[in-house]
């Protein structure tokens, strides 16, 4: 045959393993002298970077409620302006005291996982659809038993307004879905926790 | 890095047949921890083709050397020495620079470095099994390690894990966000794995089970093995100018 389609396949996934945290937290897990911290652990923007602190507090439930000690979560988000700090990014440069990235551990005693960051600003939903998505994070788990990270995404309980026009909220077709997606802020926290299953079960992507 | 303008394109669709189902209960932890409902599919956003940039700035000068980077001055990790190297590549087989790797892997004997492990194997005071690189130029990486052993774990009642090495990837956009294993070219026990057979496609297994790469031995010191890494592709900003819903 002279056509033929030379696409690779993508390299499948496999668990993370119940010690992803010598891989990627090392010093969490109690491996320090090999990198002197561990990478996306601080905070995710600097003092100065502009825009409202927030800290975002949750926990990982399995099928029965219990929740995951052994999870490494990753987040990615937007400046307060709604840029990317990334080579991406084609409409501005992000605030350069912000990170934008982060990956924590849960607590080895009681799971919870814990982010300093900004609130993000609100992007547009794709480079050529200027429709606004309401601010969001990003949010990406893998720990032993899941075969494949899950991505999900938070949105904020006090963005009423703009949860209502994002055309990713949109596309959920059980409306009664859409809460698991919404982080609760108390104040600076924003509690968002993630159910693996269950009555609860957070709505997870293929994006 | 090359200063080719950045890729903007939507990421290939990612094809779920080929990755493992999040429910295989053949591996038992998955029971409880995967999603029952149907994913939420829709092409990325402006979030999903996006990511951080890691420098090399970063990387220590013994990151990739695994016999050494947790060893006293003068010793080194016991085991047989192996030079782990491949490339980066996008789906269209283009090799893709500044991807940061990580790895971590179990000792000689089979064991982790790990509160948690209870594995009879002794420990390796000189061997912590963990480092990371980035991709250079043209996607490649390598890194010097100790062959892993393989280990028992509590799932089935004599369940091992092949000698594998975990890998951790971050390409340039968070879709391309990837977790995976290495396993050994002729290892009798890949077969055997739960969580190897947790991918249903053979052919999908085979593109973990790294070859031995007799051209890249290094005489006297250290076997090769080649390990490449496919991350999704984009499509070209040629065919984006299609507005959602037209
Ligand atoms: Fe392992």
């Amino acid at each position: 045959m002279v056509q033929t389609l030379a696409y690779l396949k993508e390299t499948p996934s496999q668990t993370a393993g119940p010690y992803v945290h010598i891989g990627c937290t090392p010093n969490f897990s109690g491996i320090s002298g090999i990198f002197e911290t561990d990478l996306g652990s601080g905070p995710l923007a600097n003092e100065q970077a502009r825009g409202e602190r927030i800290t975002i507090r949750g926990f990982v439930y399995d099928g029965l409620g219990s929740p995951l000690k052994d999870a490494l979560v990753e987040i990615w988000q937007a400046d307060a302006d709604g840029l990317y700090n990334s080579p991406a990014e084609t409409r501005g440069r992000a605030d350069p005291n912000f990170f934008g990235w982060g990956r924590q551990p849960g607590d080895m005693q009681t799971g919870e996982f814990v982010f300093h960051t900004v609130k993000p600003g609100r992007t547009p939903f794709r480079p050529n659809d200027p429709r606004l998505m309401a601010p969001h994070i990003l949010f990406w788990i893998v720990a032993r038993g899941i075969n494949i990270g899950l991505q999900t995404r938070m949105y904020f309980s006090d963005e009423e307004a703009a949860n209502a026009e994002d055309p990713v909220l949109a596309r959920i077709e059980h409306r009664q879905r859409v809460r698991t997606l919404i982080g609760a802020r108390e104040g600076e926290t924003v509690r968002f926790d993630i159910h693996l299953q269950g009555e609860n079960e957070t709505v997870f992507f293929d994006m | 890095m090359k200063t080719a303008p950045p890729e903007t394109g939507a990421f290939f669709a990612r094809d779920r047949i080929w990755h493992p189902p999040a429910l295989t209960p053949g591996y038992k932890t998955s029971v409880l921890r995967s999603p029952q409902k149907a994913l939420i599919s829709l092409e990325g956003t402006t979030t999903e083709l996006t990511g951080p940039v890691f420098g090399h700035n970063m990387l220590g000068p013994t990151d990739n050397d695994l016999i050494v980077n947790y060893a006293r001055p003068g010793e080194m990790a016991i085991g047989q020495r192996i030079l782990v190297h491949g490339r980066v590549l996008d789906e269209r087989g283009r090799g893709v620079p500044g991807v940061l790797v990580e790895f971590w892997q179990a000792n000689a004997g089979g064991r982790y470095r790990h509160k948690k492990e209870t594995y009879l194997a002794a420990i390796d005071p000189n061997f912590g099994g963990v480092g990371r690189t980035i991709t250079d130029d043209e996607g490649g990486y390598w890194f010097k390690t100790i062959q892993p052993g393989a280990y028992p774990w509590p799932n089935g009642v004599n369940d091992w894990r092949p000698a594998h090495i975990h890998f951790s990837v971050f390409g340039h956009g968070f879709a391309q966000r990837l977790i995976t294993q290495m396993y050994f070219e002729g290892d009798p026990m890949i077969a055997r794995c739960p969580i190897v057979r947790t991918i249903p496609d053979p052919q999908a297994i085979e593109q973990l089970i790294a070859p031995l790469d007799w051209n890249a031995t290094v005489p006297m010191d250290m076997r090769a093995y080649k390990f490449d890494i496919v991350l999704r592709g984009r499509r070209s900003t040629l065919f984006e100018n299609r507005k959602e819903g037209n």
